[in-house]
């Protein structure tokens, strides 16, 4: 008799089903390429095969895509990768000598002089030992450890790594994690992959989206009833609201995570996006050390940086690293089991990653076409980022924080309350009603802010402000359009 | 979650040796035939995949014309499927969907016209991330009791093991029939099956074929045993297929478990689930450091699979240059095209080295006392057994390592030669292998005969 019969079961029952599977799976969400984008190709197709509609493209700004949106690669970069690529180029004279160094320094430390060779797991350690010295010089001379770096395929998977190897326990001693409202849907995608408890703690929006630490202890103490909280996650420059911690408060983020017992991770993938007046980026290692040793040998923390973002945009390269501070040397060890198990991150971007440390300096030669190129993206983005803040406060009902930094809006939306009725009709959260609306009525697509979270009653959308700048121009305005519209169709 | 198995202290003893940096060592160079990581070891890349690569990162090269015209041609057209035209952008799906078209013709010639669908294949990042993030990720539920239970091979990689137990399910060995050249017995995958009873709760079944490190090619019958025991005792099928290019022998061919199952017909053939592995890791590109390779899912639960679509859209995306890779991986110069003499001959002098190595590794490991060696039919690997002397299974409990971890430290520390010890591979209790990959240099043997022979006479 078959196990099939024995057990039951009808013969064509699947073995793998909703119901047997990893229950954490079933829990995942990631808007930002959720069923508005999946909507957004589905359009773009029907528009390819020659189906009339109301715009002849679809605009994404849906996504932090630099190049998808027109941003031009660094030369100096490209140079480079395709020297490493293909070392025979070096026999070519249109490139320059300070690329072709480069390019044998990364293949010289490359298994076979090649980038198509496994690396070691954490990394190559000539690029590790680039990256500690970037952060150093970054950081006002306070020592970083090449050992204390993990190069990783974007700074998402160190981020899910490192939340992989904190999150344990079982019932009320399941770790909990704090993460803002609103946050970069991959915190709270991961957190549900890996079974942990989410401890949200909410940006002030009415004070341009700032972090304020008793709200911080407020979620913290109300978490404590149900898990057993461990880990905090900050978001500087922040995604989806664009702020830029002050100084300050990155101190008391530091002496709460101090006070708390907590593990601090600190992404900081925006750090070279800083437009607005008065706001610097202070990385979270520096002001640690700056506190003296009271803190900078106690804080266990982690910093994430990546190639995707900055001036740079190369998220197809999937590059990135961590840096850990503090950690207990056991974990280490684990953390280089778990790292190990993946065999190594991409090398062409560890290898973009070195270039991005240690950029052309003031004697060499691609110095100057390399700043030329590199001023001009961070200062397009700072002229949008201004643009967008501008354009959308003169829309009645759209209320628009500064930009201060990273590369994307999250404005209020006041939603007419037969708005609201209606997309509780069609079974759909309200903003993405409206974000729906808007890409089938104007081809734009934005992700809903309730794919980021946002306090109850308020409404959102993200929207990236990468298109270039006369086309941003009209995105602004055929939103600023559609809103009036759809405000008066449900008035 | 993560236990420290013997395999990681002997690796890390192994590793400390190699990092024994200011001492005086008797060998001139380190030979690292541990891992399958060809150019590691000399092997170039292939040119056509490199001038392609290069041109869509620098797109100014196609400008001129001293790149032949079908590395233009597909370097324009990869680039076309690009949002922005660049390799840098995220694009608007995870994975190229003309690059999924591509994969989905080429599974669908190599398996001589059983259809293959796109919507049932996505692109991943390398087999390993694949096998464990996305699809093991699924299938166990890491709060299950008793655990979700996973038939590996015994002998098996490391890598994968580690993986299945990272995740908090447990591993399940059915071991391979060595003197048999490591056959896969369908009795033995039933004895694995009982011995889980009340320790775990099996679900899935991970086949590697061609092996690793045992040189196995499954025949067609053996393949068809397998899917009949996995439809029967209702377990999923996990095929790991990345040495797919490497078979040698006269009388094997590499046939995928889709072709096979396909062909056994219903009910089998709309009945078992099956998730198949390839890379552009192995075979003649070698491009180890890309992580590219693809996934392709048959009978699975639609909802499940939309579930494992989800999961992969939140990873945001392969490497651009790794879906790159995977294109001219599945689509290479055909003949006629600019590139197609050069191309061929790169690939057949790999094939030939590899054919030479697979012969003269034989011969060599099996003159050798206290050696046997079974005949390597495919795989990038050879797994000879050692018979070691008591005086050296002694010796190497006094010093605190595995046996054939001894044996390894001994032959690195005099020859310079690093392979992997057998102990790392979940191999029969109370034998003893190594194992190295065949895209070695002639100097390799030299130094093992060399060695063996005086170990062998030392120990007696």
């Amino acid at each position: 008799m078959s196990q099939q019969a024995v057990n039951g079961v009808p013969s064509r029952g699947k073995v793998l089903t909703v119901d047997n599977m990893n229950p954490n799976v079933k829990r995942v969400e990631y808007a930002v390429r959720g069923p508005i984008v999946q909507r957004a190709v589905q359009i773009e197709k029907e528009l390819r095969e020659g189906v009339k509609k109301p715009f002849t493209e679809v605009i994404k700004a849906n996504i932090g895509d630099a190049h998808a949106m027109g941003q031009k690669p660094i030369t100096f970069l490209r140079q480079v990768l395709a020297l490493c690529a293909y070392p025979e180029l070096m026999e070519d004279n249109k490139f320059p000598e300070d690329a072709k160094k480069r390019a044998q320094r990364i293949l010289d430390a490359c298994g076979g002089h090649s980038i198509g060779a496994y690396s070691a797991s954490q990394g190559i350690e000539c690029v590790r030992q680039d990256v500690a010295r970037y952060i150093e010089k970054r950081d006002g001379g306070i020592p970083s450890n090449p050992d204390s770096i993990y190069l990783s395929t974007g700074a998402s998977d160190a981020i899910v790594t490192m939340l992989k190897l904190l999150v344990c326990g079982e019932g009320h001693d399941r770790t909990g994690v704090m993460i803002s409202i609103p946050q970069y849907p991959l915190y709270s995608a991961a957190l549900a992959d890996l079974g942990a408890v989410q401890i949200s703690y909410y940006l002030d929006e009415d004070k341009c989206w700032s972090l304020d630490v008793a709200e911080l202890r407020r979620a913290l103490n109300a978490a404590r009833q149900h898990c057993n909280p461990r880990v905090l996650c900050i978001i500087n420059p922040g995604n989806p609201t664009g702020q830029v911690q002050s100084r300050q408060c990155i101190e008391d983020v530091i002496k709460f995570a101090k006070e708390e017992h907590l593990f601090l991770m600190a992404d900081e993938v925006y750090q070279d996006n800083v437009y607005a007046e008065g706001c610097k980026f202070h990385s979270f290692k520096k002001v640690l050390f700056e506190m003296g040793p009271e803190y900078s040998s106690t804080v266990e923390m982690a910093s994430f940086h990546s190639t995707s973002k900055c001036y740079m945009g190369e998220c197809g390269f999937r590059g990135g690293y961590m840096e850990v501070i503090n950690m207990d040397p056991e974990v280490k060890a684990q953390l280089i089991k778990l790292v190990s198990v993946r065999l190594c991150p991409p090398v062409p971007g560890q290898a973009l990653l070195d270039l991005v440390v240690n950029p052309p300096q003031p004697d060499e030669p691609s110095y100057t076409t390399f700043m030329k190129e590199r001023t001009a993206v961070l200062a397009a983005l700072a002229e949008k980022a201004k643009l967008t803040e501008e354009i959308f406060n003169t829309v009645p009902g759209i209320t628009c924080n500064p930009v201060q930094g990273a590369m994307y809006t999250f404005p209020r939306i006041t939603l007419p309350q037969k708005a609201i009725d209606k997309a509780k009709e069609q079974g759909q959260v309200p903003d993405m009603y409206y974000c729906m609306r808007l890409l089938e009525e104007e081809g734009i697509c934005l992700v809903p802010g309730s794919g980021f979270g946002q306090r109850e009653g308020t409404f959102h959308f993200r929207m990236t402000i990468l298109p270039p700048t006369e086309k941003l121009k009209v995105v602004l305005q055929k939103i600023r359009d559609f809103h009036l519209r759809f405000t008066q169709e449900f008035s | 979650n993560l236990t420290c198995s013997s395999a990681q202290i002997a690796s890390t003893q192994l590793r400390e040796v190699t990092d024994m940096s200011g001492v005086r060592k008797p060998y001139k160079e380190l030979i690292d035939v541990c891992w399958c990581d060809p150019h590691s070891v000399g092997v170039k890349p292939l040119t056509f995949v490199r001038q392609v690569l290069a041109a869509c990162v620098y797109p100014q090269l196609m400008k001129s014309h001293e790149l032949p015209l079908d590395v233009r041609q597909r370097a324009q057209w990869l680039l076309g499927r690009c949002d922005g035209g660049s390799v840098g952008s995220y694009n608007a799906q995870p994975c190229i969907p003309e690059i999924i078209e591509k994969v989905s013709e080429f599974t669908t010639r190599r398996d001589g016209g059983v259809p293959s669908y796109p919507e049932n294949i996505f692109i991943s990042t390398g087999s390993q991330w694949a096998i464990m993030v996305d699809i093991l990720n699924v299938l166990v539920n890491s709060e299950a009791s008793p655990k979700t239970g996973v038939l590996t091979p015994a002998p098996c990689h490391v890598t994968s093991m580690m993986s299945i137990t990272a995740l908090g399910a447990a591993a399940v060995p059915y071991y391979l029939t060595e003197e048999q050249g490591w056959t896969l017995q369908v009795e033995e995958l039933q004895r694995a099956l009982e011995s889980a009873k009340g320790v775990c709760n099996p679900v899935a079944l991970y086949v590697i074929n061609p092996g690793n490190p045992a040189g196995l090619v499954q025949s067609r019958k053996s393949m068809q045993e397998v899917i009949r025991f996995a439809s029967e005792k209702r377990l999923f099928l996990l095929a790991d297929e990345v040495y797919q290019d490497f078979v040698y022998g006269e009388n094997r061919e590499f046939v995928s478990y889709k072709r096979v199952l396909a062909e056994m017909g219903p009910p089998y053939s709309d009945t078992v689930e099956l998730v198949s592995f390839h890379s552009t890791s192995k075979g003649f590109m070698g491009e180890c450091g890309m992580r590219g390779g693809y996934v392709e899912l048959v009978n699975l639960d639609p909802a499940v699979q939309k579930h494992i679509f989800k999961l992969i859209s939140k990873s945001s995306c392969t490497p651009v240059l790794a879906q790159m890779a995977l294109d001219l991986m599945v689509n290479p110069p055909q003949p006629g095209d600019p590139s197609y003499p050069l191309y061929n001959q790169q690939t057949q002098h790999i094939k030939n080295m590899l054919a030479q190595n697979v012969k003269t590794t034989h011969e060599v490991l099996n003159s050798l006392p206290g050696v046997i060696s079974q005949p390597v039919e495919g795989g990038a690997f050879v797994f000879p057994r050692v018979f070691l002397p008591p005086k050296a299974i002694q010796k190497a409990e006094e010093e605190g390592m595995q046996p054939d971890t001894f044996y390894c430290v001994r032959l690195l520390e005099e020859t310079g030669v690093l392979c992997c010890p057998g102990s790392e591979f979940e191999q029969k209790e109370g034998t003893y292998h190594i194992r190295y990959n065949l895209t070695y240099t002639s100097h390799l043997l030299r130094h093992l005969t060399t060695f063996h022979t005086k170990f062998m006479k030392d120990f007696s």
